[in-house]
């Protein structure tokens, strides 16, 4: 085994096999995504079953979607709905005809041994996506997106043998495939991040990639940068989180790139990742090619959609992601980059404009978002679409300093608090005495008090170094525990270092 | 008379009337189905204590006058239709002893009309055949010679009906499953158009050729039966919504003036020739009632066969998928892992005929051989449509034999593609989603039944009735053996 | 129309069927029924639309709305082996 040093450039890696002498080929990873996103309908796809997550095993389950002899599938029209919307968030042409195909294969969680797709007619073709990484816009482009049913789990710790829990089975999903554009797993990343935000958006998934409602396979291949002819590419299963989707696909890029720096042809073969292993595995038995011998579904019938539906379709989607970040720059007056941070999800987008209602000073309102939510939620790992606090809160607290009632620092804090126990901040300032100390007499004594027993920095200041105040702001706020008024505490100690 | 003599339209009568109690016509078949069954062998399971209750419940129903249109009427269902509670085997051993927790909806519609069901019928192994010899449980006889099957793969309600073991009884037609052994076994056999009668609950064989029918000893029987059974549901949705007219209407209306086409491709090499004096004749009487009857051409009937088997082969290949020995039916005993167990099971579970049709189906589908079979079976498929559509254009009916020959003895066709041949004049009919009747036009010097087939039009089960009620009463009684 | 037994062991794997003996006679069979269906190529059909569903039906909805599942133990009474609730089968190895 040769050393290898992959160092990253931009999105090509460089490869120098350091025993056979150093020979550096730039190789471009190539990678494409199947996301399969589970509709937040009411009922199954073909059955009026729960749509549910959780649950007994099979205590959301019936003849239908158990497969049961003499049983029958009747679409919900809303899957049809849902699967147009999000073909519409996401550019797509939306096919007036389009039909269920059955695609029949084995394995226990199926049990019909076939699921019922879309094979060659689906009901979204030719959409895209504007990602943005690292200041450069990219089109990625999707082929199609069908509908499909989902199949159902296999929990592993019987005693017997394994156990079949069909409560999944039959819950409505799309498949969104998307041509193979993406250059580097910092681009997948991306995609996954604004493709979940648009599904959100239309309000046809909740994106819950932890209860499995967003699941990705993801083909890798690599090729000689410049090089036109698409390489080999792998299938990878079982990426279970957009951090998971990043790993693997550098992962995989390395994987092959050493495999064929070793003069090794890559195998086209379906692959496992191992989130724990930071590996991929070939998967036992999935070597030979599926026929799934797709043909039209007898107990189906098509789905026409006329331009007038589509047209409907398209008028009662709420505004999307780009229309929103366009609004936020042109009518709120939002920089380009704090417009894309807001809009980057619907809930932090939708907590903003909430707040804004009662607070109309977007400007402000967006720092506090950006640098404050958005940091508590980072460090309490709570994802935006579970974020359950009420936008009046910040709104309160905000306009508390506004008030002067505390200063900036502290109103953060109270906003944080607010945030984690659901107080009112007006409650935890009394609470903790929080309120800001704006009372001139007693501060005025401390600063005099102070400059008497430090009175060098009085005299670097008079001196022309205007820093030197901050030592007896910092002080200031350290003796009153921060809740001084600092732009009294400033005011004060200039006059008296001025006299 | 005996009430197992009676028509259905005379036992309505009768029990409407009073003059018959349900509980009493029950026990009346009850006893029949006891003493012939051991020649017949048409059923799988006997629901005698729940038919009785059921009877002496309407008893009482009759009496405050909000009896259903079949009240206390017995009647016997092929295995292949789900019912709650009672197991449902579709003859073979895959089910095992699967009992369906739902009812197939006629069952539903048939518990509402408030008619008893007597006992499940013996078929063809997933209604794959056309003697009931597949059966994986026991062959049924024919009531005309025991020694001659009934047909199939409604080989058991045919041979029921004949043997006066219910009132009717519903089969499903896929190929001609209902209208073939109806003339083997000298009754009246109805297939509705594609869409009329819900398929819920229908075990499938091939979802876009099933379709659930009566069998009935004469036309108007049949006529109400499927006023009971017809309509839309909407938890099949390949079930037609249109509002259905009573089917009873108009069955003696004058057929003067009515055209009729004959097809001439019926009437090729394979057929028997006393079948076709016995079709000779009944086209001599429609025309004796008015009917101008003529040759016609319907072009593409040599390849309705082929088209068929790719077609049913495919859908029925996808829909016996289930069967695995995981959810419900047969398990084999030992197996290494979970693909073993699947064809450890289906290998002991599945009779010949289906393995063959399951293969077949496979085939046709795999990839490389898709275009060549399956798509060029369903272009096929708009062709035979498409002339039917243009003989209807031109003619109100088609008129041919049901089958090429008689009834044949057990055991006789042991060559698969000999018994495919002969779904040759029903099959057709099932591709374009035709309705269809046989009925019996005569017997053959062995004393055998021979049947007429009359076809429609989409939607068109009234002319079909009509037309088959008038040249019935022109035929004149046709008994059945007096078993 | 011949079929190799190496077709009908693929066709048979796809199947889930096991073919012992019966392997010749099952490839008689297959060979027989597609030789029968030789004759379609007869028909020209390049300008033929296929015909999925004989019925012109199209657009069967059904609406968003609950209805309450079955009750599992009437639902998996039929089970060859069952363990809290679940099918089993054997242990399957990913």
């Amino acid at each position: 085994m040769q050393d290898i040093d992959l160092s990253r450039q931009g999105e090509t890696f460089l490869c120098r096999s350091f025993s056979k002498g150093v020979k550096t080929m730039k190789y471009e990873t190539v990678v494409g995504l199947e996301v399969h996103v589970e509709l937040s309908t009411n009922t199954k796809i073909f059955c009026s079953c729960a749509n549910e997550f959780g649950g007994e095993p099979n205590t959301h389950a019936c003849p239908i979607c158990t497969g049961m002899p003499g049983v029958l599938p009747v679409l919900n029209e809303k899957v049809v709905e849902y699967a147009a919307k999000a073909g519409l968030a996401l550019n797509c042409e939306i096919a007036n005809f389009s039909k269920m195909d059955r695609k029949g294969y084995y394995y226990p969680d199926l049990p019909k041994a076939y699921q019922i797709s879309q094979f060659d007619l689906p009901i979204c073709n030719n959409g895209y996506v504007m990602i943005n990484t690292d200041g450069k816009e990219k089109k990625i482009r999707i082929l199609r997106i069908h509908m499909e049913e989902d199949a159902g789990k296999l929990l592993h710790e019987g005693t017997l043998g394994s156990k079949v829990d069909y409560n999944r089975c039959g819950v409505p999903l799309i498949e969104i495939v998307t041509e193979p554009d993406l250059r580097s797993a910092d681009e997948a990343k991306d995609f996954l991040d604004t493709l979940k935000a648009a599904m959100e958006y239309v309000g046809v998934s909740d994106c819950k990639m932890e209860e499995g409602s967003l699941r990705c396979d993801v083909n890798v291949s690599v090729r000689p940068l410049g090089s036109e002819k698409l390489g080999t590419r792998c299938e990878m299963k079982n990426v279970n989180s957009f951090s998971a989707a990043y790993k693997a696909i550098k992962y995989e890029a390395q994987r092959q790139i050493e495999l064929l720096e070793d003069g090794e042809e890559i195998v086209q073969q379906t692959r496992r990742w191992d989130d724990e292993k930071g590996k991929t595995f070939a998967m036992r038995g999935k070597e030979e090619a599926h026929d799934y011998r797709y043909f039209p579904d007898p107990d189906l019938v098509p789905v026409v959609l006329t331009d007038e539906q589509i047209e409907g379709y398209r008028k009662s989607l709420p505004e999307l992601a780009s229309a929103k970040k366009g609004r936020y720059i042109e009518e709120l007056g939002l920089s380009e980059y704090d417009a894309g941070v807001l809009t980057s999800s619907k809930y932090i987008a939708d907590y903003f404009e909430t707040a804004l209602k009662e607070y109309d000073k977007p400007k402000k309102l967006a720092n506090w978002v950006m640098g404050d939510l958005l940091r508590i939620l980072k460090d309490e790992g709570i994802l935006p679409e579970n974020m359950q606090s009420n936008p009046k809160l910040m709104v309160e607290a905000m306009k508390l300093v506004d008030d002067g009632v505390v200063n900036v620092t502290v109103g953060k804090n109270v906003f944080e608090e607010a945030f984690r126990t659901n107080k009112k901040p007006e409650q935890i300032v009394e609470e903790k005495g929080l309120k800001q100390i704006s009372d001139t007499g007693e501060l005025e004594k401390m600063i005099k008090e102070l400059i008497a027993e430090n009175p060098k920095p009085a005299e670097d200041y008079r001196a022309g170094n205007k820093k030197a105040l901050t030592f007896y702001v910092g002080q200031i706020m350290k003796a009153t525990k921060g809740k001084a008024n600092p732009k009294i505490v400033n005011e004060i100690i200039i006059k008296e270092i001025e006299g | 008379m005996e009430s197992y003599e009676l028509t259905l339209k005379q036992t309505i009568k009768k029990i409407k009337s009073g003059e018959l109690l349900p509980s009493e016509l029950t026990k009346d078949y009850i006893e029949r189905i006891k003493s012939v069954e051991g020649d017949i062998d048409a059923l799988n399971e006997t629901e005698f204590d729940s038919a009785l209750k059921k009877a002496k419940d309407m008893d009482e129903k009759i009496k405050s006058g909000k009896a259903g249109a079949l009240a206390g009427v017995p009647y016997i269902l092929k295995d292949n239709m789900c019912t709650k509670g009672l197991k449902t085997t579709c003859s073979s051993r895959i089910l095992g002893d699967f009992v369906p927790p739902y009812n197939a909806t006629v069952v539903d519609k048939l518990a509402e009309a408030d008619a008893v069901l007597l006992a499940k019928a013996n078929m063809d192994e997933f209604a794959m055949g056309s003697s009931t010899e597949n059966s994986a449980f026991k062959k049924t006889n024919n009531p005309f010679d025991f020694s001659r099957v009934p047909g199939g793969s409604s080989g058991g309600s045919a041979a029921a009906v004949a043997s006066k073991q219910a009132a009717f009884a519903l089969g499903s037609d896929t190929g001609g499953s209902i209208r073939q052994p109806a003339s083997y076994c000298g009754v009246v056999g109805m297939k509705p158009t594609y869409g009329v009668v819900s398929r819920y609950g229908l075990v499938a064989f091939a979802s876009s050729l099933d379709q659930i029918g009566p069998l009935t000893k004469t036309v108007e029987d049949s006529a109400i039966v499927l006023n009971a059974i017809a309509g839309h549901d909407k938890k099949d949705s390949t079930s037609i919504s249109a509002e259905f007219s009573d089917f009873t209407e108009g069955l003696d209306k004058d057929i003067k003036g009515m055209k009729i086409g004959v097809p001439k491709e019926y009437f090729g090499v394979g057929l028997d020739s006393e079948v076709k004096a016995s079709i000779d004749k009944a086209i001599k009487t429609f025309e004796e009632l008015g009917a101008a009857v003529e040759e016609t051409s319907l072009p593409t009937f040599d390849y309705a066969l082929s088209a068929y088997y790719i077609i049913s082969s495919a859908e029925a290949t996808s829909n016996l998928s289930r069967y695995d020995g995981v959810k419900y039916g047969y398990r084999a005993d030992e197996f290494e892992d979970i693909v073993d167990l699947y064809k450890q099971t289906r290998t002991e579970g599945f009779g010949d005929e289906v393995k063959r049709r399951i293969m077949l189906g496979n085939y046709v589908l795999s990839s490389g051989y898709y275009d060549a079979y399956y798509l060029k079976a369903q272009k096929i498929r708009t062709l035979i449509k498409q002339d039917f559509d243009n003989l209807f254009e031109k003619y109100d009916l088609i008129l041919s034999p049901t089958a090429p020959s008689v009834a044949f003895k057990a055991g006789e066709k042991e060559d698969p593609m000999a018994m495919y041949m002969i779904d040759i004049y029903t099959v057709p009919i099932n591709i374009a989603g035709l309705p269809a009747i046989s009925i019996p036009s005569g017997l053959n010097t062995e004393g055998m039944p021979i049947g007429l087939q009359l076809i429609g039009k989409p939607l068109s089960e009234k002319t079909i009735l009509n037309a088959g009620h008038r040249f019935e009463q022109a035929r004149g009684d046709f008994p059945l053996p007096k078993l | 129309m011949r079929v190799s037994e190496e077709e009908v062991n693929r066709i048979a794997n796809l199947s889930r069927l096991k073919m012992g003996e019966d392997i010749s006679q099952m490839q008689k069979n297959l060979e027989d029924v597609l030789s029968h269906f030789e004759k379609l190529n007869e028909l020209d059909t390049s300008n033929v639309k296929p015909t999925a569903h004989i019925l012109p039906v199209e657009n069967v909805y059904r609406k968003d709305e609950v209805v309450e599942s079955m009750d599992r133990d009437l639902l998996t009474d039929n089970a060859p082996q069952r363990e809290d609730g679940c099918y089993i089968v054997p242990k399957i190895v990913e």
